[in-house]
């Protein structure tokens, strides 16, 4: 049984980023695999709650795919939140649509890895940054798994941009296609890492 | 002859001109103004005009009549059967107890004889219909609980006037009989009492059926001649022919009228009937105070001023206090009851028919009858007078007023939002609003589409809003907003320099065509103004960047940025507009806008002016 994956993709200015550009491409093009544009199907935020449940109840893993912008995700993607994850449907006594399945993020950033830590730039990690995600995610009694990260994208050339992008696309055609081991993905911080390991020991 | 008609319609009108701005710039009622214009003009002041004031009256009564048949257009049958029971009630239960008071009264004071004393009781215990709701209109208070209250008892009254006048004729004593030539009015007097019945049942139906399935057709074809005066001569024709049929029947032409009323105000054409009428009504009854003002003989009372002073004043007082008891047992707030029992405290104009018939009768000496009669009248002129005294003195005294928001919907029907036009843009508007919970008064021309849209349940009324009387009984003086969405764009500004000339507090949104129209729109002072095509256009524009490549929201973002640049260009130009060496004829005038248009667009580049989202200047401040 393939596990299927829903990528909730937001980017405001999406014609403008060379690394979710790269990202994107990679996805791999399989009828496992949804990619929904959520800025290019809701220009005016006005979110079809039903169909995006429903989009959900479809999949086995989601993920919130979208630039790290002030700290947090692009505004569309916080009503997607809002209007989305109704009371009673994905938490709540009765809210177990999203139960146990699996979510994480897909991040870009302008700033380099090394800046994100407590004697860094930002002072603080990226787990740390993406607490409400995860929070959120545990209201909604689904798995938050480590995130996977694209750093310093401002000062990156085209030959980087496509190795990330061939990274992802592994990444999703292993989720797709694999059994997971939700508890050893657990002990990576970056998912980035996570694969690089599978791919190393499957060698 | 004609000479004699104009020099006294110049005379009526200028008296009233003069005397009615006066009174109302001192805080009194026009009805006051109107009254002692008739008093200055008549025989004992300037004597302009003599005994022709009586036949005035009758003629001016008319205007009584007309208030009645919009009073009916405001009281749809099913408000009416609500308020039964303050009809039959309270209207019964004062008509008894005042008569009765005072019939005791004047038993055991003046030696009458009963015949006299109780057609003269009778005729004091109706109080004036014209004052009281011109008073109560005038003070707002028409849709308060004492408004309604009033207006239940004065309609009793209306209806009480029938037997009344049926049984004054039963008093006569055998041997002061006279001719009956001149009392029976009706054709149907001389048949038997069963047959009679019958007529006036039938005459009633008749006026229900021919109402709702003669009259509202035949407005209907009216309607579609496009004809104003011929659809303002078509409600004078209905209320005359209602009242004339009426007295054919020997029943009062008011309470016809009223039914005429009440059977048309379910229909679409009641805001266009209220607006033909209103202006006639308005008039005339100004004329019967006028008249009401001339026909007081001063000589009567200068000849036995006690007598009538201090009748005057019992009688009030009589008045006043059965009314309170009244109130009191209706529950009313003390501040309530007051002003329900003054208002109500004077004798009316219907006093003034039940005297002359019963002059006619020779029921009641001649003397006297003047006398009532002049008593009648100072009554009427004192209630504003008393309310005055009850506004200023008194009622102070009470403490918290009613509110009027208090919750009377269910016969105010004056929606805080009007919508002017429902074609497509304006219905389209209305659907919004109703599925929101905001009903709306709805003002169309197209007597075909406001029947249609009736039929689904929307509350639609036929007329031309080009029109202030339209406009006021829409009720633009109370109304919140008013969306002014006609198609047709004269029309459009037409109604909205009426709004802005009568109603300059309303917030107007407005229905522009084109650029053209904004700027007149602009010109007027409106800043709220909607260009039909702008956004439709807007939005087409938006759909063709995303068909050739542009991200959706990006798009998006730039079709929003167009519609403010725009709209903030039509306010820019609309001021260069008046300079001629900017535009020309009109023929050139809108190629030159399309320049001037395009040339700002150059100048002020409609893209995204923020850097949302961009890392350029981010990058380059890294790696510097």
């Amino acid at each position: 049984m393939p596990n299927k994956i829903l990528i909730l993709f937001a980017h405001p200015l999406y014609e403008k980023s060379s690394a979710n550009k790269a990202l994107v491409k990679h996805i791999p093009d399989s009828e496992n695999i949804t990619f929904h544009d959520l800025y290019e199907n809701y220009p005016e935020f006005d979110i079809d709650v039903k169909k995006e449940q429903q989009l959900l109840n479809l999949h086995d893993v989601v993920i919130w795919h979208h630039p790290m912008y002030w700290y947090s995700c692009p505004p569309l993607l916080k009503q997607w939140i809002d209007l989305v994850l109704e009371y009673g449907w994905a938490y709540g006594k009765y809210g177990l649509a999203l139960q146990d399945k699996l979510i994480f993020q897909t991040i870009t950033t302008g700033g380099s890895q090394e800046n994100y830590c407590a004697e860094g730039r930002e002072n603080h990690t990226i787990l740390e940054l993406l607490e409400p995600f995860k929070q959120t995610s545990k209201v909604c009694r689904m798995d938050y798994l480590p995130p996977f990260v694209v750093h310093g994208t401002h000062k990156m050339d085209e030959e980087k941009y496509e190795e990330n992008g061939i990274l992802y696309g592994k990444l999703l055609q292993y989720i797709e296609n694999t059994e997971l081991n939700v508890r050893q993905i657990h002990e990576f911080n970056y998912l980035n890492d996570w694969i690089k390991t599978v791919e190393n020991n499957g060698k | 002859m004609e000479n004699n008609f104009f020099l006294q319609a110049i005379i009526y009108l200028a008296a009233a001109v003069v005397c009615v701005p006066i009174a109302k710039k001192i805080g009194l009622s026009s009805i006051l103004g109107y009254l002692f214009s008739g008093i200055i003009i008549g025989p004992f002041v300037l004597g302009f005009i003599g005994s022709e004031g009586q036949d005035l009256m009758h003629f001016a009564e008319f205007g009584v009549v007309m208030m009645l048949f919009l009073i009916g257009l405001e009281l749809d049958p099913y408000k009416f059967w609500k308020m039964r029971r303050f009809i039959l009630g309270m209207g019964s239960l004062q008509v008894v107890i005042t008569s009765l008071v005072i019939f005791v009264c004047c038993s055991i004071i003046f030696d009458w004889n009963w015949q006299t004393a109780l057609t003269i009781s009778l005729a004091l215990a109706l109080s004036s219909t014209a004052i009281v709701l011109q008073t109560l209109k005038e003070k707002g208070l028409s849709q308060t609980s004492v408004g309604r209250s009033s207006f239940a008892v004065l309609l009793f009254q209306d209806i009480a006037v029938i037997p009344i006048l049926a049984i004054i004729p039963l008093l006569v004593s055998g041997s002061n009989v006279i001719p009956d030539d001149d009392l029976h009015h009706s054709l149907i007097s001389n048949l038997d009492g069963w047959l009679q019945t019958l007529i006036v049942v039938g005459t009633i139906l008749a006026i229900y059926i021919g109402g709702r399935f003669l009259i509202v057709p035949l407005l209907h074809v009216v309607a579609k001649t496009r004809l104003q005066e011929l659809f303002t001569a078509s409600a004078l024709l209905l209320v005359l022919s209602v009242s004339y049929l009426m007295q054919l029947v020997g029943l009062s032409p008011a309470l016809g009228a009223f039914m005429a009323g009440v059977v048309l105000a379910n229909s679409e054409f009641r805001h266009e009937l209220e607006g033909d009428i209103a202006p006639f009504k308005g008039l005339l009854l100004g004329l019967f105070f006028i008249g009401v003002g001339a026909s007081i003989n001063f000589q009567l009372i200068i000849d036995d001023p006690a007598f009538i002073l201090i009748f005057g004043f019992i009688l009030t007082m009589i008045k006043f206090f059965v009314f309170l008891g009244i109130g009191k047992l209706y529950k009313k707030r003390i501040d309530q009851n007051f002003l329900f029992a003054i208002g109500l405290s004077q004798a009316g104009e219907f006093g003034f028919v039940i005297m002359s018939f019963s002059m006619q009768l020779n029921i009641i000496p001649n003397m006297l009858a003047n006398q009532i009669m002049a008593i009648i009248a100072i009554s009427m002129i004192s209630t504003p007078f008393l309310l005055l005294i009850n506004e200023r003195l008194i009622d102070p005294y009470f403490g918290v007023k009613e509110k009027k928001t208090d919750n009377y919907d269910e016969i105010n029907e004056n929606n805080d939002v009007i919508i002017a036009g429902f074609g497509n843009f304006g219905s389209t508007i209305g659907r919004l609003l109703k599925n929101n919970g905001i009903p709306a008064t709805i003002l169309d021309m197209d007597s075909d589409r406001v029947d249609l849209l009736r039929k689904m349940g929307f509350k639609v009324y036929y007329g031309d809003a080009t029109r202030l009387e339209l406009l006021k009984a829409a009720g633009c003086e109370n109304a919140k907003l008013f969306i002014a969405a006609i198609d047709n764009p004269t029309a459009n500004l037409i109604v909205i320099e009426l709004l802005k000339k009568h109603f300059p507090n309303l917030k107007i949104l407005a229905r522009a065509r084109n650029r053209n129209d904004a700027f007149e729109l602009v010109d007027m002072g409106l800043d709220s103004i909607y260009r039909e095509n702008l956004y439709s256009a807007v939005h087409l524009g938006v759909d063709a960047l995303v068909f050739m490549g542009h991200r959706r929201y990006s798009a998006t973002r730039q079709g929003q940025h167009f519609i403010k640049h725009d709209e903030e260009a039509i306010f820019r130009l609309a001021k260069k507009r008046h300079d001629k060496k900017a535009f020309m004829i009109s023929a050139m005038e809108e190629i030159e806008m399309q320049e001037q248009l395009f040339k700002t667009d150059l100048f002020n580049p409609v893209g995204p002016e923020d850097h949302a989202w961009e890392s350029d200047s981010l990058r380059k401040d890294n790696s510097e």
